[in-house]
C-alpha cells in the first residue's frame, strides 16, 4: 500500500504564512532521492491523470487547481485535500506496496464531475 | 411470480430481521393485493429518485420520456400513496444558472401531474452542490432539511449536497440531534436523503463525509430506516440495527460497486429499453414496523 506519513503536517495549502512555513520546511526537509509530482486539477481532468510512483520511494504531490475549487481523495489512505485556485497544495505520500490506487475529485463541479478521478500506480 | 410468502418467514430467509424485501416477490403489475390486506393504520408511499430531468446523453437517449412514464404509471396505480418523496437528482446539473433554474421550473410543473400532490423533495449534488441549492429554495422548496410526521411514523430529510463536499455539516448534525431528542427510543423513524449516509464505495464518491455522525445520532433509535437514491442501482445495507436502501433512478443505471474501475453509466441497451430504471412502493406497516418494498420497473415488460 502507499501511505501518507505524519498525516496532520502533510496537507498544507499556500492560504497562510503558517502554512507556508511548514511547506518550506518540509520541502526543505526532503530526503534525497524524494521524487516532487506536479499535479493540476480543471474540470474535470486531473493531469497527469496517471501518476507512477516507486515502492519505497516517498513522493509530494503539488496539487494546483487551473479554475475553481476542487477536491482530492485518496479513500484507501483516508486522506483528502481542497485544492483551490490559484494555491498549491502539497500531499506528501509513500508507496509502500505495489499495485494500482485511485484517487478523485470529491468536491462536486458540474456535469461530467464524476469523471474526474485518476490512478496512482505503484511499481517495484 | 410468487405470493403469499409470510414476510417474517422471507426475512429469515434473507437474514434481515424486521426488513423486509417484497422485490421479486410481488407482481408489481398487481401491487396493490397486498396493500388490500393491510390494516386500516398501514400507508403506503412511493420513492422516485435521481431524475436528472434535463439529462441528454447515449445512457439514456429517451430521458425526456422516462420521467413521464414514471407520472403515469403512479398515477394509474389502483390506490394512490399517501406520498410521493424524491430522493435527490431531480434535475441533471448545468452551470448556467438560467437553464438551471428552467430545468427545476419545468420539473416542477411535471409534478403538478401527479394525482397525489403530497410530495417530498430535497436536492441532490446535481440540484444543488454548484449554488449551495438556491435555485432549488427559490423554485422546488424553500428548505433541504425537514421533518414531517405521518400515522406514527416520524421522517427526517437530510441535505448532503448543499455542501459539495458532501458534508452534513456541524449545524444541520445539531439540529438533527435537537430534533431526535425530541423522539422517544421506539418511535418509528425514517430518514430520506440523497447520499448513502455510511461509507458504500467512497472510491466512487458514494459516501458522506460525516454521515457516520449522523448514524451515531441514530443508532440509540431502535427503529430507523433509510431511504436514499445517488447511486442509481438498489443497494441494502445494514449499519448495526439500521436499515439503509438506495433506490434505482430514472435515467440511467450506474454499475455496481467497485464491479469496473470507473463509474461510468451502464450502456443503453436498444433491446431492453429503460433496463434498470424503475421507483418503488413502500408500505409500512403498522403493526409489524416493517417496510415492505416493492420496486417497480419503468418498462413494465421487465416486470
Amino acid at each position: 500500500m502507499i501511505s501518507p506519513s505524519l498525516p496532520k503536517p502533510l496537507l498544507w495549502g499556500g492560504g497562510g504564512l503558517l502554512a507556508a512555513g511548514l511547506a518550506l520546511a518540509a520541502v526543505a526537509a526532503r530526503g534525497e532521492g524524494e521524487q516532487v509530482v506536479s499535479m493540476t486539477a480543471m474540470k474535470f481532468e486531473f493531469t497527469p491523470e496517471t501518476v507512477t510512483l516507486k515502492k519505497g520511494v516517498p513522493v509530494i504531490l503539488e496539487l494546483t487547481s487551473l479554475d475553481r475549487t476542487h477536491g482530492f481523495t485518496i479513500p484507501e489512505l483516508k486522506l483528502r485535500a481542497d485544492i483551490l485556485p490559484d494555491q498549491t497544495v502539497r500531499v506528501r505520500i509513500v508507496p509502500e506496496k505495489v499495485g494500482r490506487y485511485g484517487f478523485h475529485c470529491d468536491n462536486f463541479c458540474g456535469d461530467g464531475h464524476e469523471d474526474m478521478s485518476g490512478t496512482i500506480v505503484v511499481t517495484e | 411470480m410468487t405470493k403469499g410468502i409470510d414476510r417474517r418467514e422471507f426475512a429469515k430467509l434473507i437474514g434481515l430481521g424486521g426488513v423486509v424485501f417484497a422485490s421479486g416477490l410481488v407482481n408489481p403489475l398487481a401491487g396493490s393485493a397486498a396493500r388490500a390486506a393491510a390494516m386500516a393504520d398501514d400507508f403506503f408511499f412511493v420513492q422516485l429518485s435521481d431524475t436528472h430531468w434535463g439529462f441528454k446523453g447515449k445512457p439514456n437517449p429517451e430521458a425526456e420520456h422516462t420521467f413521464p412514464m414514471a407520472i403515469k404509471a403512479v398515477n394509474e396505480l389502483p390506490e394512490q400513496p399517501d406520498f410521493i418523496v424524491f430522493t435527490g437528482d431531480l434535475t441533471h446539473t448545468t452551470d448556467d444558472v438560467a437553464e438551471r433554474k428552467k430545468r427545476m421550473t419545468e420539473f416542477k410543473e411535471m409534478l403538478k401531474g401527479l394525482k397525489t400532490q403530497r410530495i417530498y423533495l430535497m436536492p441532490g449534488e446535481h440540484d444543488g452542490s454548484l449554488d449551495k441549492s438556491a435555485a432549488f429554495k427559490e423554485i422546488l422548496h424553500p428548505e433541504t432539511h425537514y421533518t414531517f410526521d405521518h400515522k406514527g411514523v416520524h421522517f427526517i430529510v437530510l441535505d448532503n449536497v448543499s455542501d459539495p463536499g458532501a458534508a452534513l455539516g456541524d449545524e444541520q448534525l445539531a439540529w438533527l440531534a435537537d430534533d431526535l431528542k425530541k423522539q422517544k427510543p421506539e418511535t418509528r423513524i425514517v430518514v430520506f436523503t440523497h447520499r448513502p449516509l455510511f461509507d458504500l464505495y467512497p472510491q466512487w464518491d458514494w459516501a458522506t463525509r460525516d454521515g457516520a455522525k449522523a448514524v451515531d445520532l441514530l443508532m440509540p433509535h431502535k427503529n430507523v430506516t433509510v431511504f436514499y437514491g445517488h447511486i442509481h442501482q438498489e443497494n441494502h445495507h445494514m449499519t448495526g440495527h439500521i436499515a439503509h436502501h438506495s433506490a434505482k433512478s430514472l435515467v440511467f443505471p450506474l454499475p455496481a460497486p467497485g464491479s469496473q474501475e470507473k463509474r461510468t453509466p451502464l450502456a443503453w441497451d436498444p433491446n431492453h429499453p429503460f433496463k434498470g430504471l424503475g421507483w418503488r412502493e413502500v408500505t409500512a406497516e403498522a403493526k409489524k414496523g416493517d417496510y415492505r418494498i416493492l420496486e417497480i420497473p419503468v418498462n413494465k415488460a421487465e416486470a
